[in-house]
């Protein structure tokens, strides 16, 4: 259903990682509104989050709040016209443009730039 | 000039490191007064083994409370600001001429400004076998420790003191499951908060507890055993008193001793005395707190004042100007459970004080107002029904805006008139413990943004509510940021316009801010849930992950299983009626064993499988599918469990079948969506095993059928469930449960169990009856129906789910290695099983944190 905002035939994800880009998966893997884990080459691990009109975004997966690697297992959300997801394990909510957290700014994620072509 | 060369900032040297003596640190550090602002260097002198607590609630240690609990200072609070705190070396002596404070320790610290906060101890009164073993008093963590220790041996006990700090003790002592007596020498309880009056309906509802009460008796003599130890009281009645332990809790003085030893001036009945600024005879020294004598002549022995104290001091060492001249001596407190305030002119010593009185022993409910002619508020004691303390004690000294009389009658005696926060002037002070007014709590729009930036709220706690009150939120009932409905009327707009899709709902009826967005995690399990609840109503999947429904889902629906703190997911089967087959529970131990899964018996009879990975989920559940299991819901808001007890088949008490209608009860309800978990429980007969009535929905069975009780709840506020109906027949229990809950799922709030949700509608219980049991408003056809097609349209989640390649796909942890198994869930062993490895999440094991550059 979803499928014809998606107008390019193929779509593949890339992943910013050291000095280049890494190939994730077909974008069509992704599902809107939810995330995806991505484990990178070195053994770290990103969540990836496709919004409604289809735009990729990663964070690291590491909720800095109880150690667990599970943000990509996080309900997605717009606040004041800003993307964020919210860590499922005690609910505090990221920024995914800044990787700050919404509900105390001292603690923040990493962000990686994320192209689909 | 390099700054380090003369260090000249100011050393401060806090003796006493209780309530008091921390809230000072707070107030220099809120001022920037601290070592880490290269301000001043600050030496705190503790005596006791550990770092403040919050005293006050000394006896939520035996409900549950921890002493790490009771802390006041947050983790890393020392370290941030660079306090150097000393723990377990008080203070022995004071150089005032030096300017040194020498520790037990032996070490000495030099200091420009001296603050005492070394509190007050308990007052021993001066009987003969005070000393014997078996004697205590109650005043700190190590006290309480003791007690709890010496009670083990213990049958009775006994406290000296009925006033404030008595009863607490009492209240402890009855914690310990003592039985228990209070000597007070006057001839009332509280005789300093309270009248006569009031007393005597604490008396009432005290004795009800089954405490013992000795008003206007002394204590003569404190007698001995042949082993040494207490054994009883002489009373001063002539009377004696068989007991295995005395608390004295007769009152506090000021601990004045090493003020007295270095020469300060302290009052004639004990005290140091000190100026509006706090400030002793020796300028370089300050006192605050219950040591001190304050320059209205009095020593307090309430928080309030002394963090008002702490305050006036920090304001004054960072230059500012500030004074203590007398606070309100108002209190509210919950004593053994009994709500006692008393605010202003409690006892109406003032020329003119009229006194308007409703007593009502009989329920233990005394209220008092003291008013002048004029109708003018002058104070007021309040026992058994204190809801109005936080609305009243503001008023004090202004005129009444209804009559007096109509503020003590109960609701429903001719004059039910609450008087809201609304009607406060905005200078009212609300929290007394922190000195906030209505005007300062105003201006924020949430509680947690009320505490953290007024404090208010974070004192006693009596002022929440009328904060809550005075807060905004009553204006917009919104759901969340995104919806400008509350869920029961989002219910209603989903079911009327057969609304299927979470966007759709978003873009039509979302606050206008929000269309077009992605919705949050409050509006999207929600709705979910909604559509969920209505599916095979309004035409929807009733499979919760299909299409859209999978993106609104919380992780524990999403992947059919319960996430745990290490990432990792827990599996529970369900198990109807919490009956099981030997082949079954052999299953469940071989899959556990086969997986390495932590296996432990839930409080609903059933069994919970911990630490499968998300690649293992699926795998688990085929082998619990191919023997027979269906998914528990255990991570859904849905019907969890029906426990039963055994009931009339095997128990020589039992009335009626309890296994087999539970298992019909929890087959019809399974995966139901609802706002909140339901859980259930049917009893076999009133000895009552399955504890139905601390459940949603509970079933007692009577020679002449069922009752049925609704809105019961464990956890954090029990609540025994009322009565709906009684002696119904299996046919009549059902279609009444399907109407009940019907009604609940349409209009509750979310996350509102049935507990909360009984006591929230208008018109509660007998509200619900009249809807479900008389149909009062028509609708029980249509509950019944919709009912009826959640029972027809159930499938099992998790045989569909692996039933079926393309839903399989999402239990993969890594969307681009679908076969790699998440390095970070890792176990350790533990008591023959295993548990989550915690350090491992603790420490940055995973390099992810040198990426960190990539982002800019």
């Amino acid at each position: 259903m979803t499928t014809d905002t998606l107008s390019a035939p193929v779509a593949v994800v890339r992943i910013a990682h050291a000095d280049g880009w890494v190939t994730v998966c077909d974008r069509a893997l992704l599902s809107p509104g939810r995330g995806a884990a991505v484990l990178l080459p070195d053994g770290g691990q990103a969540a990836l989050f496709m919004d409604r009109s289809g735009a990729v975004r990663a964070i690291g997966n590491r909720d800095p709040f109880t150690g667990a690697y599970v943000l990509s297992r996080g309900l997605l959300g717009t606040a004041d016209g800003r993307p964020f997801v919210a860590s499922p394990l005690l609910k505090q909510r990221f920024d995914l443009a800044t990787g700050v957290c919404l509900d105390d700014e001292e603690v923040s994620v990493p962000v990686y730039a994320v192209r689909v072509e | 000039m390099p700054e380090t060369t003369i260090p000249n900032t100011p050393t401060f040297v806090l003796v006493g490191h209780g309530m008091v003596g921390q809230r000072f640190l707070e107030s220099l550090a809120a001022r920037g007064l601290t070592p880490a602002a290269g301000r001043a260097r600050v030496v705190v002198l503790c005596e006791e083994p550990r770092p403040a607590y919050d005293r006050v609630q000394l006896t939520s240690y035996f409900a549950g409370r921890s002493p790490e609990e009771l802390s006041l200072v947050e983790p890393e609070f020392m370290e941030k600001h660079g306090f150097e705190l000393y723990v377990g070396d008080p203070a022995g002596s004071v150089d005032r001429e030096a300017r040194t404070v020498t520790a037990r320790s032996g070490a000495v610290f030099p200091y420009d400004t001296l603050v005492l906060a070394t509190g007050s101890y308990p007052f021993v009164p001066p009987v003969p076998g005070k000393d014997t073993r078996g004697c205590f008093v109650y005043r700190t963590i190590e006290d309480l420790l003791a007690i709890e220790e010496y009670a083990k041996g213990a049958e009775t006990g006994a406290v000296v003191g009925g006033g404030l700090l008595g009863l607490e003790a009492a209240g402890a002592l009855k914690g310990l499951g003592l039985r228990t007596h209070v000597v007070e020498f006057a001839p009332r309880l509280m005789p300093v908060q309270v009248d006569e009056g009031g007393g005597a309906a604490l008396l009432r509802t005290i004795e009800g507890m089954g405490l013992t009460v000795h008003t206007g008796v002394g204590t003569q003599e404190v007698t001995a055993g042949e082993d040494g130890a207490v054994n009883g009281m002489a009373l001063s009645d002539g009377s004696s008193l068989a007991t295995d332990l005395v608390v004295f809790s007769a009152g506090v003085r000021p601990r004045d001793q090493l003020a007295r030893e270095c020469g300060l001036a302290v009052g004639e009945r004990g005290g140091i005395v000190v100026d509006a600024e706090c400030r002793t005879s020796d300028p370089a020294v300050f006192a605050i707190g219950e040591c001190a004598l304050a320059s209205d002549g009095r020593v307090y022995g309430l928080v309030a004042p002394g963090y008002e104290m702490a305050e006036t001091v920090a304001e004054v060492l960072g230059g500012g100007r500030a004074g203590f001249t007398g606070a309100d001596m108002s209190t509210k407190l919950k004593l053994l459970g009994v709500d006692v305030a008393s605010f202003g002119d409690a006892h109406g010593t003032a020329e003119g004080a009229l006194d308007v009185v409703y007593a009502d022993s009989r329920s233990g409910v005394y209220k008092k107002l003291v008013v002048t002619a004029d109708g003018t508020l002058l104070g007021g004691v309040l026992v058994g029904d204190a809801d109005d303390y936080g609305t009243l004690r503001p008023m004090t000294g202004s005129v009444l805006p209804v009559s007096p009389e109509q503020l003590v009658l109960p609701a429903g005696a001719g004059g039910p008139v609450t008087l809201g926060p609304s009607a406060l002037p905005d200078d009212a002070v609300i929290c007394s413990c922190h000195n906030v007014t209505k005007g300062a709590i105003c201006e924020h729009t949430t509680l947690p943004e009320v505490k953290k930036c007024t404090r208010a709220g974070t004192g006693c706690g009596s002022c929440v509510k009328v904060i809550g009150q005075l807060l905004p939120q009553s204006q917009d009932t919104g759901l969340c940021g995104c919806f400008p409905y509350s869920r029961a009327e989002l219910y209603e707009i989903v079911r009327t316009l057969r609304v299927t899709s979470f966007t759709a709902l978003l873009d039509s009826h979302g606050r206008e801010e929000a269309r077009g967005g992605e919705g949050c995690e409050v509006c999207k399990p929600t709705v979910g849930s909604v559509i969920a609840s209505l599916a095979p109503t309004v035409g929807a999947s009733g499979y919760v992950l299909d299409g859209e429904q999978a993106a609104l889902q919380d992780t524990n629906d999403h992947f059919l299983a319960n996430l745990q703190r290490n990432g990792s997911y827990s599996v529970v089967p369900r198990i109807p009626g919490g009956e099981i087959t030997p082949e079954k529970l052999i299953v469940i131990g071989e899959v556990a064993r086969d997986f390495g899964l932590y296996t432990k018996i839930t409080g609903g009879q059933r069994i919970d499988l911990f630490g499968a990975r998300v690649d293992q989920l699926p795998l688990i559940w085929t082998r619990l599918v191919d023997a027979g299991f269906e998914s528990g819901h255990a991570y859904g808001k849905s019907l969890r469990t029906v426990k039963s007890c055994v009931g009339q088949t095997w128990c020589r008490y039992g009335v009626q079948d309890s296994v087999k209608m539970a298992i019909d009860l929890e087959l019809r309800y399974r995966g139901l969506r609802s706002p909140h978990k339901l859980k259930s429980a049917v009893s076999g007969c009133a000895r009552e095993c399955a504890e139905a009535r601390g459940k949603d929905f509970g079933i007692i069975a009577t020679a002449g059928g069922w009752n049925l009780y609704v809105g019961g709840n464990g956890g954090a506020t029990p609540r025994h469930a009322d009565l709906l109906a009684q002696d119904l027949s299996d046919a009549e229990l059902v279609r009444l449960i399907d109407r009940f809950l019907m009604f609940y799922i349409r209009t509750a709030d979310r996350l509102e169990r049935t507990s909360a949700w009984l006591e929230r509608i208008d018109g509660g219980l007998e509200h619900v009856r009249d809807v479900v049991v008389h149909d009062s408003l028509g609708l029980c056809d249509e509950l019944e129906r919709l009912m009826a097609d959640h029972v027809t349209g159930y499938r099992d989640e998790w045989a569909e789910t692996i039933d079926d390649p393309e839903r399989l796909r999402r239990f993969v942890t890594f969307v681009n290695a679908p076969d790699a198994p998440d390095p970070s869930v890792r176990f350790v062993p533990e008591r023959d099983q295993m548990k989550p490895d915690l350090e491992l999440l603790a420490g940055p094991v995973l390099a992810v944190r040198t990426l960190e550059g990539t982002s800019s």
